[in-house]
């Protein structure tokens, strides 16, 4: 297996998206946002599609539609705040509404049917040396913004009241954080598909935080499930024909229905 | 053209079903099911073409079943977003299993079949799946005018309705168990992802445009006939624009319209107060 350089990249790819879906997802669970970013991921579809129809990198696409999205769903409910319906509704017809331009762009773009599986549920095959550092790049960014704003972000997360009151500008930092939610997404999207992004995003972190409520715990917890999982689920799909959305999915899954059981154990 | 009337013939049910369905799931705040149910959709579909059984029947019995237990799991009938994130991720990783057991097992089968699932194909439905389309969605269209008064009543509040009487959680159950069955059937003519469009945009137009929850039921559902009807008519003047994008397209930018009217009314509203 590691006498081939794409499954090396892909191992070294396949750490930095797990690394940061384990840390924004973390927050997304934190925050209820799992609808916001399940919304997000499946943005990636039409930007990849996109872009593959105009012949620019898939890159440009991924990120120019999730950061795209991420900044139509916080401006949208801006101001709305405790209005769940209507914002329920608005990520939901912003969530069609991406994946029918998706299917626009496939099916002007003739002859890219086999690509919309890859494009939907990922591929670990081909990843350039170029490729990893743009995504270690990114993350990189990413995780610096998230360092730095994490404690409010956790303040206003936990109690949005009083981090107002204490003078935390509540509204921006739900703005940042979506933003970098889409990037996050983009990036993870090129490696899972924009099906599976979701799964890395929500199951480590909502296993996390079934296991220990303490934040920095639950948080490094997160990302070492995530890691596993994505490695556990690369190695799976190499040695099998299957592809590894389902083996990244259900390792996941399965890890969460055993912190379950073990919280029934051990109460 | 028959094909053109069995898209609007098998169109109209489910856009009626979808119209009423999506305004009580907005209204709950359970948008977020919809979209799981719609991916349940997909791994159904796929299970039943790897596994070589009748494609709704497998539509049905995954949308319905996973509905259900949605219902059934969670505390009042409202699960966790969470809880339900996790377990349609899951899902959605099991479809990509099936869609590999599929393609690779019946090599003679056709490449398109998960595109199809995906995004539909609604003029090509034969005359049979059309009238059954129909069929079912007048049945849940009906179903949804029977329970919908005390759906109502526990939705907007749930404490009250409880106090009065009103079996709440059976209503939430038997509610996610006809909304299962719209996806299930919808997802045969937009396609399992694109069905959020029908549910949540016409719906949530609808809130925009009313309060008054009659009249909101109304309006969903007939914006969401209309929008479906005015998405065929633009596809087949467009061959180029596939239908499904097409009703999907015109559901948002009805929906848009309604955001903009809305803030425009606010503000001017506003400025004659003052």
């Amino acid at each position: 297996m590691w006498d081939y350089p794409f499954m090396v990249n892909a191992f070294r790819a396949g750490a930095i998206v797990a690394v940061l879906a384990g840390v924004t997802g973390w927050f997304m669970v934190l925050r209820r946002q799992t609808f916001a970013g399940h919304s997000l991921s499946i943005v990636a579809f039409p930007g990849a599609a996109g872009a593959t129809l105009i012949g620019v990198g898939a890159a440009y696409g991924y990120f120019g539609f999730c950061v795209g999205a991420a900044v139509v769903l916080a401006l949208a409910t801006r101001g709305r705040a405790g209005h769940r319906a209507q914002e329920s509704a608005l990520t939901g017809t912003v969530q069609a509404f991406a994946l029918a331009c998706g299917l626009l762009f496939v099916s002007l773009y003739k002859g890219f049917l086999d690509g919309t599986t890859a494009l939907l549920f990922g591929t670990f095959l081909g990843i350039t040396e170029g490729q990893v550092m743009v995504l270690g790049a990114v993350a990189l960014t990413v995780l610096a913004t998230l360092a730095v704003i994490g404690r409010p972000l956790l303040f206003a997360t936990i109690d949005p009241d009083v981090a107002t009151a204490r003078g935390v500008p509540v509204r921006a930092l739900s703005v940042v954080f979506l933003v970098l939610l889409g990037a996050a997404v983009a990036e993870a999207a090129q490696i899972t598909g924009a099906l599976l992004v979701f799964a890395l995003l929500v199951v480590p972190a909502a296993t996390a935080q079934r296991l220990t409520a303490r934040p920095v715990p639950s948080l490094l917890l997160s990302v070492l499930i995530g890691w596993v999982v994505t490695w556990a689920g690369l190695a799976a799909a190499y040695y099998s024909s299957y592809p590894i959305g389902f083996y990244v999915t259900s390792f996941a899954f399965a890890g969460y229905l055993l912190a379950h059981l073990v919280r029934w154990v051990r109460p | 053209m028959t094909f053109m009337q069995h898209a609007f013939l098998a169109g109209t049910g489910i856009a009626a079903a979808c119209g009423i369905v999506g305004y009580f799931l907005v209204l709950r705040a359970q948008v977020f099911t919809g979209d799981a149910l719609s991916h349940v959709a997909f791994t159904g579909a796929l299970a039943a073409l790897a596994f070589g059984f009748g494609l709704r029947a497998g539509l049905f019995a995954a949308t319905i079943a996973v509905a259900l237990g949605i219902g059934l799991l969670g505390r009042r009938g409202r699960p966790d977003d969470v809880v339900i994130g996790t377990v349609f991720a899951w899902t959605l990783g099991l479809g990509a299993f099936f869609l590999t057991l599929y393609t690779t097992s019946r090599s003679a089968g056709n490449g398109t079949a998960s595109i199809s699932v995906l995004f539909g194909s609604i003029f090509g439905l034969s005359t049979e799946q059309a009238t059954t389309a129909a069929w079912l969605g007048a049945g849940i269209v009906a179903a949804m005018l029977l329970i919908a008064r005390p759906l109502l009543f526990a939705t907007l509040d749930e404490a009250v309705a409880a106090a009065r009487g009103v079996p709440v959680r059976l209503l939430g159950v038997v509610f996610l168990g006809l909304a299962g069955a719209t996806a299930a059937e919808a997802a045969q003519a937009v396609g399992s992802l694109l069905l959020l469009g029908l549910i949540a945009a016409p719906a949530g137009t609808a809130l925009l445009l009313t309060d008054r929850p009659y009249r909101g039921l109304a309006i969903s559902t007939g914006l969401a006939v209309a929008e479906l009807w005015a998405g065929l008519l633009l596809s087949d003047a467009a061959p180029s624009v596939p239908p499904s994008f097409a009703i999907v397209a015109i559901a948002t930018a009805g929906y848009l319209l309604a955001v903009v009217m809305s803030r425009v009314h606010r503000r001017w509203s506003l400025s004659v107060v003052k």
